[in-house]
């Protein structure tokens, strides 16, 4: 009876840290086949390279970085005040029955595919701003729409996590204290929530510069640095997944450089985010 | 007028040789007696501090429990009550701060030597928690959930388990109809009874009630003393109440606890009628807790 | 410069905040009622049962939905065993501690994975040095990677869920650790174990640059782990990137929608079983 609960405990032990051996292999096979050319051509060149020829042996990914720089702020421009509005309206204002439909639909946002998403920006967004905007249509302003959206729902729920955390006294005081009820929240919940609403910006922002398949289907591809809202760009992503299916070679290498660049902003997002909520968590 | 030769043996094993007799207990029937009075006792607790953290629930209690005996262990709220049975039954191992000194001994072996196994001694010590605990399955599951996991398959044999545990909570005659219906279905007053049917299903030696009425009406509270009192026939019963009138009702020995101190122990009646410490009068007519 | 009088600030927030939910909403309903206009009504029995025919242009769309489906299947046999025995340990073996911390860390680190790199992982790791090449082996076991997470989240938060009171009448009967997760822990926990189950399913069913570069493009019934296979998302990406045909992307849009909804109601309705049973 002992040696099989040992037996277990153990094995439970090694499915625990799957996890944990997961990441640490994507890291290392990410960086195995990527840091080479990095090596190969100067960080720097890599790096603030606006070149990029692959079949000519240029790879410089400036452009590329500028363009996930730029959806990705332009979708938390998007997400952010509207996704925390959200939340604020589950938690505070919504009535309960409104909010059991809201809930749902939200995390249904969450679950349509991303290539949905890419698709309904072709035949809708796109059009729309060549006709009224100008431009190609094909920009960094369709992208930084659609993933504003598609971030939504993770804006949302860690919001409304961090709104929900915030003790019902707080705001009984402040009502107490002749307070409207806006203005205890922008007075005391929200300051209350700060510190996971940042998380929530946080995970969002992560999101937003992770996303692919939406990203390539509107944002147009150019390798250019691009100079306006309005222009096409080509981010991180959409830099790996559209040229992957034919590389090799080098080529291929520099796609997985770009793929490190990219892991290496999103962990630096979780380990921001993680560091939030370490310091929200009671230690026990 | 000659003295009857089996009477003047008794008194003389009445007599000053009571040490000498007491060591060998195949010594005829009144030693046998006298043996099963000093008998080592059922559960025996000897110098138990217990600590959370940096917190001590419990100083130093030393404390026996006789066989076939109802004690009960009373005391205002956070005295350690609760603290004690779960050592007992090692239920505080789960518990990683909690930190103890001195032995607890069943049937004169430590039960936290290394080498005994904590599973046996829990079939061995059976509890029942103070709010109804039970499981997320029909009646008849949670009664044979002990002798299920102890390995019992034969379905004629769960049923008869089954049926004399609920008999022996006083539960049958309601629940005999629906064997097969949750056990979230039940009132609170059945799902207690049901908690110690499925205890007494697990075949126990000692039964360890932590304030098994606290959340139940006059009536259910009633139907559990009536079970415990036919119980004591069987089990060693360990009864948990800072309601001192059913201290008074259902046990035969009190012990009190205050902020983690045995206060004193002694038979119920003589306690409740004179106090030897003032701190316990203070408690029975109602001064604190 | 005048302040606003504080009820009339509370009664424009108050409107704002009906609004922004509102436009979330509104958002939603566009894109399901836009998609399934324009996709029901190609949505035959033909459509569902037939292979492609030229690349997509016509004919159905059969062997990508066996191909999600089997891609879906090969993720959660290796994902949930893996994701609800790490919940177990996370909650029932370990005290909050380092070990603890370090297994939630990469918990969260992989939920954060974007999908290319686990496309890029996949591709390198089972494509290439384990020799599975493009297969459904090879994308499954991608997705499993994925939604790895998910279902450990769901698990764990689940299982913490199940009142303590269980686990000590549990122990208190004699059940070993084991015994009482599965007998009373598990039982207790499944449908919020589940509810994470479905939750990864729409997840491998949506996803596209995880499977695109691991289980490939081929449009053939996949008749083996190792064939290659293309699944539904990847196939819709393919029409609608080329323009190879606006309708049947539509269509398999509209497939993948209808899938999600009833999947999310599913999750949904779980949940609410669950926690009125834990509560």
């Amino acid at each position: 009876m002992k040696t099989k609960e040992w037996l277990i405990e153990k094995t439970l032990l090694l499915m625990a840290l799957s996890a944990v051996a997961m990441l640490a292999l994507i890291a290392i096979f990410v960086f195995i086949e990527g840091t080479p050319i990095m090596a190969r051509e100067g960080l720097g060149h890599f790096l603030l390279g606006r070149k990029w020829a692959p079949t000519k042996g240029s790879f410089g990914i400036f452009p590329m970085i500028v363009g996930s720089v730029w959806v990705t702020i332009g979708a938390l421009v998007i997400a952010g005040p509207l996704g925390l509005a959200c939340a604020v309206f589950l938690v505070e204002i919504a009535p309960r029955k409104v909010a059991d439909i809201v809930r749902p639909a939200i995390q249904l946002l969450a679950g349509i595919p991303s290539v949905v998403y890419g698709f309904v920006g072709i035949v809708v967004l796109v059009p729309l701003i060549r006709e009224h905007l100008g431009g190609p249509g094909l920009s960094v302003l369709a992208a930084s729409i659609i993933l504003g959206v598609m971030v939504l729902p993770t804006v949302i729920s860690i919001s409304q996590d961090a709104l929900e955390a915030v003790p019902r006294t707080y705001k009984e005081g402040a009502l107490a204290l002749g307070c409207t009820h806006w203005q205890a929240i922008t007075r005391v919940i929200l300051p209350a929530a700060r510190p996971g609403i940042t998380v929530a910006i946080v995970l969002g922002l992560g999101r937003a510069i992770g996303e692919t398949m939406a990203v390539i289907m509107v944002v147009g591809n150019a390798v250019k640095v691009p100079a306006g809202l309005l222009d096409p760009a080509r981010t991180l992503t959409s830099n790996i997944a559209l040229e992957m299916a034919y590389a090799g070679g080098d080529h291929r290498e520099a796609l997985f450089a770009t793929g490190v660049v990219l892991f290496m902003f999103i962990m630096l997002l979780n380990s921001l985010a993680a560091l939030r909520f370490g310091r929200r968590r009671p230690s026990p | 007028m000659r003295p009857d030769p089996a009477l003047a043996r008794d008194q003389d094993l009445d007599s000053p040789r009571r040490d000498q007799d007491l060591a060998v207990p195949n010594g005829g029937a009144m030693a046998e007696h006298k043996a099963e009075m000093a008998r080592e006792p059922k559960v025996r607790v000897e110098g138990l501090s217990v600590f959370y953290g940096g917190v001590q629930a419990l100083k130093s209690v030393d404390l026996p429990v006789h066989a076939n005996e109802i004690l009960g262990i009373t005391g205002p709220s956070g005295s350690g009550k609760t603290t004690l049975l779960r050592m007992v039954n090692r239920l505080n191992d789960r518990v990683r701060a909690c930190r103890h000194e001195g032995r607890v001994y069943l049937d004169g072996r430590e039960i936290y030597d290394p080498q005994e196994d904590v599973i046996l001694l829990r079939r061995r010590v059976g509890m029942v928690f103070a709010l109804p605990t039970p499981l997320p399955k029909s009646i008849f599951e949670n009664v044979v959930y002990a002798p299920r996991i102890a390995g019992m398959r034969d379905r004629r044999k769960l049923e008869e388990r089954a049926e004399r545990a609920l008999r022996g909570a006083i539960l049958w005659d309601e629940v005999k109809d629906r064997l097969d219906d949750s056990a979230l279905a039940l009132s609170g007053g059945q799902q207690q009874r049901l908690c110690i049917a499925r205890t007494l299903a697990q075949e126990p030696e000692v039964v360890m009630l932590d304030e098994p009425c606290s959340g139940l009406d006059p009536i259910s509270t009633l139907k559990i003393e009536q079970a415990l009192d036919s119980l004591k026939a069987t089990y060693t019963i360990v009864l948990v109440s800072h309601n001192v009138q059913q201290a008074a009702r259902a046990t035969d020995r009190t012990a009190f606890l205050l902020m983690g101190e045995l206060v004193e122990w002694r038979p119920t009646a003589e306690m409740f009628t004179n106090p030897r410490d003032p701190r316990t009068a203070d408690f029975l007519e109602g001064r604190f807790g | 410069m005048k302040r606003l009088n504080p009820e009339v600030t509370q009664r424009i927030a108050t409107v704002c905040l009906w609004a922004a939910a509102g436009l979330a909403l509104s958002v939603l309903a566009y894109i399901i009622i836009l998609v399934l206009a324009k996709g029901l009504p190609v949505l035959t029995p033909h459509f569902l049962l037939a292979s492609p025919e030229r690349m997509g242009r016509a004919g159905g769309i059969f062997p990508t939905i066996v191909g999600s489906l089997a891609l879906t299947l090969v993720a959660l046999v290796v994902a949930t065993p893996l994701g609800v025995g790490t919940a177990v340990y996370l909650t029932e073996y370990t005290q909050p501690g380092r070990l603890a911390a370090v297994i939630r860390f990469g918990v969260d680190c992989l939920a954060g994975v974007p999908s290319i790199i686990f496309g890029l992982f996949g591709f390198i790791f089972f494509v290439i040095r384990l020799g599975m090449g493009w297969s459904v082996l090879s994308g499954g076991l991608t997705l499993a990677v994925m939604i790895l997470p998910t279902i450990i989240r769901t698990a764990e938060e689940a299982i913490r869920a199940v009142p303590g009171s269980y686990r000590e009448a549990s122990f208190s009967a004699g059940a070993t650790s084991w015994q009482t997760i599965t007998r009373v822990v598990l039982p207790a926990a499944l449908p919020g174990v589940v509810t994470g189950i479905v939750l990864a399913i729409g997840r491998s069913i949506g996803e596209t640059a995880a499977v695109i570069f691991t289980a490939g493009t081929a449009l053939r019934l996949p008749t083996s782990l190792f064939a290659s296979s293309r699944t539904m998302a990847v196939h819709f990406y393919i029409l609608a990137r080329e323009g190879l045909s606006m309708p049947r992307a539509y269509g398999t849009a509209a497939v993948l929608i209808i899938l999600i909804l009833l999947i999310n109601t599913a999750a949904n309705a779980l949940m609410v079983r669950f926690r009125a049973r834990t509560q």
